[in-house]
């Protein structure tokens, strides 16, 4: 039904093309015409208007068509059933318009009432109010004395302290040698058997403190003149004897 | 001024919204309500007479200290200031209809503006100018919108009566019913 207007509506020229999105709706464009054409809102000329409308609509993109082609087809039923035949005196006959006039109407009532919005509120845009943002927590000024009693100051640093959290300590554990008791050890030894051998000092189970232990109680032995200790050969048993010297003292 | 001006001074210049009066007359409880409505003229005549920035103004139902219109554009130079966005025609329609019509859904509001509007109704929620007041009792129960005080506010209304009655509108809606019907 709409297609063949559209047609004669490209034939109709350039003039007809206007921006359709200074207008807010489909009544909006409505009333712009009837202004227009200073037609009588009670008597529209719905034939004329319902070219224009559709002229006028005909530059619309598809996503913004939809509520102005409802208006299309309203227009085009009135202008139909206006060309109806009806019997003369026939008493009962409703204008098809009514119901857009009162829409009409509504809307420009309404329109009405945003120019009076409008000019207020933009009367009010010229006056500003206290920005006050009130503040989410009480904060004492910091140039304000302290007040502050020692013990409050303590119970603060104590509730600090429990909150945070315990240090990782590593503890150095000091090496347990017992190289005292390993020189008692080797010295009953070797009284009673004059030389010895290593396997006879440190059991195979020993653990490492143990061994160091034994290994430096030799040492040191050695050193006071207490025992000697030989070697016969590379990875040979390490032979134990008590010292001449010592033996002699 | 009177000890009870000043105090209703200091609360107007503190508070970033319009106060109303029964919170103004809460400040001191010995003073009345009229003596409350006095002090208020004594301190808006005490910026008028005395000539000052600021004027006392009531709106959004209360009282509300204000900059005077005529420094808006030295202060928003300054940037100490910014106005409010103006709204789109198509959003002061939707608003319009729904001051006058609250509590309304949205499908009554397409009806009178020929258009859909949720995307405009949504942004107007936004701004806090309008709000779910309730639900029709209509099929799926649809969302109804009222304004907010943030409107009466911003549109300097002191109260909704304050928008004149639909019967005082230049166009005082006539029956259609009374038209002159002359066929083409």
């Amino acid at each position: 039904m709409i297609a063949p207007n559209f047609r004669t509506v490209e034939a109709a020229g350039p003039s007809f093309v206007v921006e359709l999105s200074q207008f807010t709706g489909p009544l909006d464009l409505l009333l712009s015409l009837i202004r227009d054409e200073q037609v009588d809102i009670y008597d529209i000329p719905i034939a004329r208007i319902a070219e224009q409308f559709l002229a006028r609509i005909s530059t619309l993109g598809l996503d913004e068509a939809a509520d102005y082609l409802e208006m299309a087809a309203r227009l085009l039923r009135i202008k139909a059933q206006m060309l109806l035949p009806r019997a003369d005196g026939e008493e009962a006959w409703e204008d098809p318009r009514a119901e857009l006039v009162r829409r009409l109407l509504e809307y420009q009532q309404m329109r009405e009432v945003v120019d009076l919005l409008e000019h207020r509120g933009e009367e009010r845009r010229h006056q500003f109010a206290r920005r006050f943002v009130p503040a989410s927590v009480d904060i004492t000024p910091i140039n304000a004395p302290l007040a502050l009693a020692l013990g409050d100051l303590l119970a603060a640093v104590d509730r600090v302290l429990r909150t945070s959290k315990e240090p990782t300590l590593h503890e150095v554990v000091p090496r347990a040698l017992d190289v005292a008791g390993a020189m008692t050890t080797i010295r009953s030894v070797i009284a009673m058997r004059r030389h010895c051998r290593w396997s006879d000092l440190v059991s195979a189970d020993a653990e490492p403190w143990q061994v160091l232990s034994v290994l430096l109680a030799l040492l040191e032995m050695a050193k006071l003149g207490e025992l000697h200790i030989a070697q016969r050969q590379p990875f040979a048993s390490v032979e134990i004897r008590r010292d001449a010297v010592s033996e002699a003292a | 001024m009177t000890p009870l001006a000043k105090l209703l001074e200091a609360a107007l210049f503190a508070a970033p919204r319009p106060i109303s009066l029964d919170a103004l007359a809460a400040l001191d409880a010995e003073a009345s309500p009229a003596a409350v409505s006095a002090a208020l003229d004594e301190l808006r005549e005490h910026y008028d007479v005395d000539g000052h920035g600021v004027e006392l103004v009531e709106q959004g139902g209360g009282w509300q200290i204000l900059t005077r219109a005529e420094f808006a554009e030295a202060i928003e130079r300054a940037q100490v200031a910014v106005r409010p966005q103006r709204l789109s025609a198509a959003a002061l329609e939707t608003l319009a209809i729904v001051a006058y019509r609250q509590p309304i859904g949205r499908a009554e509001i397409e009806e009178i503006r020929g258009v859909a509007v949720g995307s405009v109704l949504k942004s107007l929620h936004e701004r806090g100018l309008i709000d779910i007041v309730g639900r029709s009792e209509g099929i799926g129960r649809p969302l109804l919108y009222g304004t907010t005080p943030q409107f009466l506010e911003q549109f300097a209304l002191r109260h909704l009566e304050e928008l004149p009655r639909a019967d005082e509108l230049a166009i005082a809606l006539r029956g259609a019913g009374n038209a002159t019907v002359v066929p083409e």
